[in-house]
């Protein structure tokens, strides 16, 4: 049986007062594309930051573990230099800084760097020599820009990238380079952990799970989970309101079996 | 280094000043190869000695020496269309001295042309560079003129590029400055633009300022014609105590004037950056925006970099790279 490369256990996130992440389990596998898929404002994207150990996203409780290390007290260069890396959903602008360079950054090898530079590039369907020499800063679009960042990810080569709603901005031609692009990082040894809230990108994974409300409701092979996500999730959210997770109370679990759902199928 | 070029005739001191004065010129970040070009136009400037003064078609330079510097007129012609941009050289090569250079640019009516200065210090324990320009852009004329600077390690030098700037109606004048290698020193940058009728003007200010470095910007930009536009772009880093004062005035004084100005400042360690932004407006039909950042660099340009493995030092420095470019 293989060894998860990532385990998340009972992780819970507190912010401002609110609950952003309640007893979140999950575990990815290497070389796995596992999707999360929620609606927007589930917490998908927190999970993200406080995986890459972002500034203001310390759980409260639980624990991530990867490769077999806890993560606990990590910086984010730490965790980059483990494997992990992020690509944000709204990349930042960087005035002035190539994107040959910006994609070069977590290329390790610093020898492959121009040839990996070059090849990520390419596998994002954007032409090196027009491309690298361009600025990754707001003369680049929305879709270019994600292109770019997508291109950082590959070039790194990382154990697990994070991949927090590469669809979105992108227009329908270019989807098909990016779930490519996703399958590609997967084939050569990467786990990535695919965040969306569009159905049609479950077809790229090998295990989805649904996020709501901060928990995570199911997790199951891609098209099970995609069969599920609307209707589990908009239920989840009418009927459970502010305190999703709260299982225990009599209503919710009134409110889920009449619907004929249990409590959520936390991932085994 | 080898110096062939209009080396015809000269002696051996002249050689020597001219190869030391390339040397700094690539330090600078010229193309030392450039200036030796026959077409292209070309001044090269050590301390108070005039060491080369190529003039091509279309563009003529004059230039005598003073007792600690020179006084030059740049004349591009009306219509004069300059391909190859023109190559300026100044530079101090001792560690002491003074170069006070006082210059008339005049660029005629409907002249395209290209400056590319560079200004090379590289021994400077204790030097002053003082530039004093009177720029005069023609009408529907266009003059890109870009400087760069190289200082060397010590910080022990002054410079004080102060320009007045008038952009005929029609006219563009779009000016880079940069100041990004070696220590800045003391730097006093002063610029004043006049912008006439459906003309541009474009100022952009870099710095990176470390040690103990000051930096002064102050940049007026006079929207005065009907439908003149302006920026000012400053991008200012400083670290250890190094301090940074920008001052930047635009004014829209005509209908359909539109300015904007545009100051980064990135601070690190015990350094301090100031920004005091000056609006004024004339005209109900004009419009000058401001904007600023003046601090610890954007978090999330940050995190992103951490998460490629960079540390936060080599993160801060690439983003500050970056900007200054």
């Amino acid at each position: 049986m293989t060894r998860p490369l990532l385990v998340i256990e009972n992780l819970s996130l507190r912010r401002n007062g609110h609950d952003i992440l309640h007893g979140v389990n999950l575990s990815v596998n290497p070389g796995q594309v596992h999707v999360l898929l929620g609606l927007n404002g589930s917490g998908k994207s927190s999970l993200a930051y406080v995986i890459m150990g972002c500034e203001g996203y310390t759980p409260d409780s639980g624990r991530i573990v990867f490769d077999g290390r806890d993560l606990a007290g990590l910086s984010i260069t730490d965790r980059a230099r483990l494997g992990i890396t992020l690509a944000w959903q709204e990349p930042a602008r960087y005035e002035g800084l190539p994107s040959e360079k910006y994609i070069g950054v977590g290329v390790r090898e610093k020898e492959k760097e121009h040839e990996r530079v070059a090849a990520a590039l390419e596998a994002v369907a954007l032409p090196p020599r027009v491309y690298g020499v361009r600025a990754a800063d707001r003369t680049l679009s929305g879709g270019e820009r994600k292109r770019v960042e997508l291109a950082a990810v590959y070039a790194m080569r990382p154990r697990l990238a994070i991949l927090d709603e590469p669809d979105s901005g992108i227009d329908v031609l270019t989807l098909g380079d990016i779930q490519r692009l996703i399958r590609r990082l997967a084939d050569e040894g990467s786990a990535v952990l695919l965040i969306t809230h569009r159905e049609e990108l479950t077809t790229t994974a090998d295990v989805a799970s649904l996020m709501c409300f901060g928990s995570i409701l199911w997790t199951a092979e891609p098209g099970e989970a995609r069969r599920h996500y609307a209707a589990r999730c908009r239920l989840h959210v009418e009927r459970l309101g502010a305190q999703p997770w709260d299982a225990d109370q009599p209503e919710v679990r009134a409110a889920l079996a009449s619907n004929g759902i249990g409590a959520g199928r936390e991932e085994a | 280094m080898t110096v062939e070029t209009h080396a015809l005739g000269r002696s051996p001191a002249w050689a020597n000043e001219m190869a030391a004065m390339l040397g700094a010129y690539r330090e600078a970040g010229g193309n030392p190869d450039a200036l030796q070009l026959p077409d292209v136009a070309t001044l090269v400037v050590s301390a108070n000695e005039v060491l080369a003064a190529h003039e091509i078609p279309g563009v003529h330079l004059e230039a005598q020496p003073l007792e600690h510097g020179v006084r030059a007129h740049l004349v591009v012609e009306p219509g004069a269309r300059i391909e190859q941009a023109v190559h300026l050289c100044f530079g101090v090569i001792p560690a002491e001295g003074l170069q006070e250079i006082i210059a008339e640019y005049d660029i005629g009516a409907g002249a395209q042309v290209q400056f590319l200065a560079h200004c090379s210090f590289p021994n400077a324990v204790k030097v002053q560079h003082i530039m004093q320009a009177n720029i005069h852009v023609g009408k529907g004329a266009s003059l890109t003129y870009t400087e760069a600077h190289y200082h060397g390690p010590t910080g022990g030098i002054e410079v004080r590029p102060h320009a007045e700037v008038n952009v005929a109606d029609g006219g563009r004048f779009v000016t880079t400055f940069s100041l990004t290698h070696g220590r800045v020193g003391l730097m006093d940058l002063d610029y004043a633009v006049s912008v006439g009728a459906d003309a541009l003007a474009e100022l952009t200010t870099k710095a990176y300022g470390t040690g103990d470095d000051k930096i002064t910007v102050h940049e007026v930009m006079r929207l005065n014609g009907r439908g003149a536009r302006g920026l000012t772009k400053t991008r200012v880093a400083v670290r250890d105590e190094a301090m940074s004062q920008v001052y930047t005035t635009a004014e829209g004084n005509a209908p359909g004037a539109r300015g904007h100005m545009s100051c980064t400042e990135i601070v690190r360690g015990r350094a301090e950056a100031r920004n005091t932004p000056l609006v004024i407006v004339r005209n109900d039909q004009a419009q000058v925006t401001h904007e600023a950042a003046i601090g610890t660099v954007n978090r999330k340009e940050l995190e992103s970099l951490l998460a490629r493995g960079l540390d936060e030092d080599e993160a801060v420095d690439l983003i500050i790279r970056g900007m200054l470019g």
